[in-house]
């Protein structure tokens, strides 16, 4: 019990450390589990992430799960999940109860309305980005120009790109195995 | 029934969004069709406060949409939602690391999900500036850009591009100074 409740702690501050996820939690992550801790070494803190990242859902909460069952199997995994997102529900909570109240204010529409063009620029800077690693050749283009139309203008559900995306790029991957 | 709802649709998102936090943003668009638990300006705000706050941006999109939704129970299951699948596909996976990392299959899905995701946040991405940037009540040619969002976002394009000095400063930083700006501006 005194180990889960030390994942859920540490996990709660990896959480609390990290703003906007990605990257920014490598550093706090092994400054806590590896070099204060020693639950896990260096090396697995990193193909943890790695593997975190290729991973569905949110690649800081995946990480964590891979540090917490080291430690102390599924259930320590549950307990590294749990700790990684309560910072966030309490501030989020607060933050939403205050907007929601505020929300008809001339100056916080004002606000939002500026903040609304930095949130374009930062998903232009978030997809150039992740462009560099993921449209790698022809083919990536492809499939990255045939889904950013559809799902402009057809109401098909991201889960259909994702899903066919996948099956495509094993189809593509046994042609080129194939060809060799 | 409604916490039962934002559960599996969190779930849903927690199963399929795949590169981090920005790929949540294209199911919440799709949710905001579906459900009309939010609008689309809600979910550019959303992701502004999930940007100035810690914590992974996934998980704050799915905390204060559900709390959008239902108010506190609403966030917390949206939350524990988003989490699920993570929590069940690590726990499986962990017992094939090695295996799961070189099998060549699970390498060429990535191969064509990569891109996928790419061009669904970038679909996501124009919505926002359709919101942001453009007039779309405007009926004739020049009214429709709104000159003034389009030169804050070029004067945000340049600072967070370029210039050296201010582009490795935390998002939370352009998000303050667009807030003042949209207050002296607009």
């Amino acid at each position: 019990m005194k180990e889960l409740l030390e994942i859920f702690i540490v996990a709660f501050r990896v959480g609390i450390m990290t703003f906007g996820g990605g990257y920014a939690m490598l550093p706090i992550l092994q400054r806590e589990v590896v070099e204060n801790r020693n639950w896990v070494t260096e090396a697995e803190v990193l193909d943890y992430y790695a593997i975190g990242q290729c991973l569905p859902g949110i690649i800081m909460v995946n990480t964590m799960i891979f540090v917490g069952q080291k430690r102390k199997g599924k259930i320590g995994g549950i307990a590294a999940a749990l700790g990684t997102v309560c910072p966030a529900l309490i501030i989020i909570t607060a933050i939403a109860a205050l907007l929601t109240s505020f929300a008809d204010n001339e100056i916080v529409k004002k606000a939002f309305a500026g903040i609304r063009v930095c949130v374009c620029v930062l998903i232009f800077n978030a997809v150039t980005k992740l462009w560099k690693s993921s449209v790698i050749d022809w083919k990536c283009f492809a499939i990255f120009a045939v889904v950013a139309v559809l799902s402009l203008i057809t109401s098909i559900t991201p889960v259909v790109f994702v899903v066919m995306s996948a099956v495509l790029g094993i189809v593509i991957g046994s042609l080129g195995v194939r060809s060799e | 029934m409604t916490l039962l709802r934002l559960w599996w649709e969190f779930f849903k998102i927690g199963l399929f969004s795949v590169g981090g936090g920005m790929a949540t943003l294209p199911f919440l668009y799709e949710m905001s069709d579906r459900t009309g638990w939010f609008t689309y300006n809600q979910i550019a705000d959303m992701l502004a406060v999930s940007e100035s706050t810690p914590g992974p941006i996934g998980i704050n999109m799915a905390t204060y949409t559900g709390f959008t939704t239902a108010g506190f129970w609403g966030s917390l299951v949206a939350t524990l939602g988003i989490i699920t699948p993570g929590i069940i596909i690590v726990l499986l996976i962990v017992a094939v690391l090695d295996r799961f990392r070189k099998n060549k299959y699970v390498e060429a899905a990535f191969y064509g999900l990569r891109p996928a995701s790419t061009g669904l946040i970038a679909a996501a991405g124009v919505l926002v500036v359709e919101i942001a940037l453009l007039n779309t009540e405007a009926a004739s040619f020049p009214e429709i850009f709104n000159i003034k969002a389009i030169a804050l976002a070029a004067v945000l394009l340049v600072l967070t591009r370029w210039v050296k000095p201010t582009k490795k400063l935390h998002p939370i930083v352009f998000i303050a100074f667009s807030a003042v700006a949209g207050v002296l501006i607009f």
